[in-house]
């Protein structure tokens, strides 16, 4: 039988083909229970054996959306019937709905903050790679390495001084003040990134287009910066996906105004209990924008991690 | 279009000088090239009149403008890159259209323009093809389009056929140099090659190690090499060139060269000590008559002629006979040499002795 080198046999590619499946079973099983979970009442959210089979509920996403007060049967009994299936839902526990949570506010600034940084990440990122990688600048290894040393210490080893930094201009929960934190964390992993993919990005590009009549920054603009998109693109999901999840500077840094969605998500345990459902609908919705973005983004973020490896 | 102008032109990157004080005139309407080996300064040259590179020193004048400090966008010239530098997002018309659109064109007359330009290149059925598909050739097609396209100063190329195949390059170097004649457009154009160089220039400069080593019409540097690096880049084979110590006068119409003495042009320099013979493989004739002895040690056979290796008492010669010559390897024979086609070289400096040959002959 004839077989070829570059191409795998086709029992390599069941072999190959299951543990892929095996992989993807191991890491989507969490998520699918957190997705489920977010459907189930608080009663089956907790029975033994763990329910596979339920009926679906919206209780948790109410919770998650909304402060409810216990009330007594009687004055249940009073209220006009509910306005809503949400009314409905609160009532049949005894309870009425006082207003409306901070999910949405904390959410709101998890989208601020998380692309807020990315964007400005990204912005000056792209700046600093092209003039690294296009000019002659003073102590430029010595630079970039600096830059990326600010990479090697895990960022939490300078969360107190960061903290007392915060606390002494101001910046502590604040909008402004977490987005230059994940900036400058993320600055680092942007500059060389991007460095990388500017470098395999040919000079004669720009040149042609410096000779054809336009500056070097029309000539950054229009020419090198489409080449770049693809680096653009899946140097945008690292740093977003970063931001986004950041747990251990939000919970030190803000409480309020500022405070983003996952240090939010495990305070609805204190609140009435341990109300798993609703943590669950918190956590499937903040999945959803980055899972949005990647999807979106995810041929240049393919097409990211082989650059290079082939010369076109 | 435009005449050239370049005075003592210099590049240092760091300690290494790629050109030292560079002097030559590119006319207007010709077709200029820079040839040298790689590493000799000739893109660095090129680069710095198109304002790709600062020079550290001297002067570039396009069309009597000194432009020397002035950015490539602001000195009216076009460039063909080696790789083609096609923007790789465009498609074709919007490659040929994208210098136009840097001056403010009016749409419409861009859009007449690039087809102008297409039709020119025989190329206006890719117009709307994005340019990774492209062959070799068709790319070509485009870079040149994309420098025609703006009726620039002067057109400046470097090594636009070394991407392409042996055969194709052939056929585009004819189809560059008809296009030369069509436009009489002033043309400054970078190769290694020296059969590229001899078929397609007007004038050549040879460039070797930064400095300019010859300056002339091709005719000129192959005739009257100016010196042993030229003597040796240009011809294939190139010029034999036999060692020899003795003395010439000026005035002088013979060498000596151990024995053996050989008829040469009148010469105009005095020179002492080690010397160099250089003698065209074509200017040499296998005759008993001479008593100039070899003994034949190989034989090519071309076709149209044969190239045949001699020992003699100052090293191996290469003679191109007709391809009927008889001979055959461990041949006795005497040589003789054109007398007027013979020129000296100083071994020391390298530089040729003048002589009559030389009258008219810029260096």
């Amino acid at each position: 039988m004839s077989y070829s080198i570059t191409e795998p046999s086709s029992r390599q590619k069941k072999v190959a083909g299951s543990l892929v499946i095996l992989y993807a079973f191991i890491t989507l099983v969490p998520l699918f229970w957190v997705f489920m979970t977010g459907f189930k009442t608080p009663p089956d959210s907790i029975s033994y054996p763990p329910k596979i089979l339920f009926t679906p509920s919206l209780e948790g996403y109410v919770n998650l959306f909304t402060t409810r007060t216990r009330v007594s049967p009687e004055t249940l009994q009073q209220l006009p019937p509910p306005a809503n299936f949400a009314e409905e839902i609160v009532r049949n526990r005894n309870m009425v709905i006082a207003g409306p949570s901070k999910y949405g506010e904390r959410f709101l600034n998890s989208v601020i903050i998380g692309f807020g940084s990315t964007f400005l990440s990204i912005f000056l990122g792209t700046l600093a790679a092209y003039g690294f990688s296009r000019f002659k600048v003073p102590f430029k290894d010595d630079l970039l390495f600096f830059i990326l040393s600010t990479r090697m210490m895990p960022p939490i080893a300078v969360a107190i001084p960061i903290f007392l930094m915060y606390r002494k201009l101001g910046l502590s929960d604040t909008h402004v003040g977490m987005i230059l934190l994940y900036t400058a964390v993320n600055i680092s992993l942007a500059v060389w990134l991007l460095k990388g993919f500017m470098d395999e990005i040919p000079l004669e590009y720009e040149e042609a287009a410096l000779i054809d009549g336009y500056t070097r920054f029309q000539a950054f603009y229009k020419v090198v910066l489409p080449q770049a998109a693809t680096g653009i693109a899946s140097t945008a999901i690292f740093c977003l996906i970063f931001a986004w999840n950041e747990y251990a500077f939000a919970v030190l840094l803000t409480s309020g105004t500022a405070q983003t969605a996952p240090p939010f998500i495990p305070t609805i345990i204190g609140v009435g209990g341990l109300d798993w459902p609703a943590m669950a609908a918190g956590a499937t919705i903040f999945l959803l924008p980055v899972l949005i973005f990647t999807v979106m983004l995810r041929k240049h973020l393919l097409r990211g991690i082989t650059f290079g490896a082939v010369r076109k | 279009m435009a005449q050239i102008l370049i005075k003592n032109l210099r590049k240092d990157f760091g300690d290494f000088t790629a050109v030292h004080a560079s002097t030559f005139t590119v006319e207007d309407g010709e077709f200029f090239m820079l040839l040298g080996p790689s590493g000799c300064g000739k893109t660095t040259t090129l680069r710095m009149i198109a304002g790709l590179e600062l020079p550290s020193s001297g002067e570039i004048h396009i069309g009597g403008k000194e432009v020397a400090n002035l950015p490539a966008s602001e000195r009216d010239i076009a460039f063909v890159f080696q790789m083609f530098a096609l923007y790789p997002h465009f498609n074709v018309r919007r490659n040929l259209s994208y210098p136009l659109i840097s001056q403010g064109m009016k749409r419409s007359a861009v859009k007449a323009r690039v087809l102008e330009v297409a039709k020119i290149l025989g190329i206006e059925s890719i117009l709307n093809k994005p340019v990774g598909g492209l062959s070799g050739g068709d790319r070509q097609r485009v870079a040149l389009g994309r420098a025609i396209v703006r009726d620039p100063q002067a057109f400046l190329m470097d090594e636009p056929l070394g991407a392409l195949d042996a055969e194709f390059r052939e056929h585009m170097a004819v189809e560059l140099r008809a296009l030369h004649e069509r436009m009489n457009a002033t043309t400054v154009y970078v190769t290694h090659d020296q059969l590229e160089a001899m078929q397609m220039g007007d004038k050549i400069v040879i460039m070797n190690e930064g400095l300019v080593e010859q300056f002339g019409t091709p005719q000129e540097v192959y005739n009257t090499p100016a010196s042993l690096f030229v003597a040796d880049f240009i011809g294939s084979p190139s010029m034999n060139l036999l060692p020899f110590s003795g003395s010439v006068e000026a005035g002088a119409s013979k060498v000596d060269m151990g024995g053996v003495e050989f008829d040469m042009p009148v010469q105009r320099e005095h020179c002492d000590g080690s010397m160099v013979l250089g003698i065209r493989p074509e200017n040499i004739s296998l005759t008993d008559a001479s008593s100039y002895r070899s003994r034949v040690l190989a034989t090519e056979y071309l076709g149209t002629s044969q190239i045949v290796t001699l020992e003699t008492n100052h090293g191996a010669v290469k003679a191109r006979v007709g391809s009927s010559f008889d001979v055959a390897v461990g041949d006795q024979t005497g040589l003789a040499f054109d007398a007027g086609a013979i020129t000296l070289f100083n071994a020391q400096t390298g530089k040729a002795l003048q002589s009559v040959l030389h009258e008219g002959v810029g260096t």
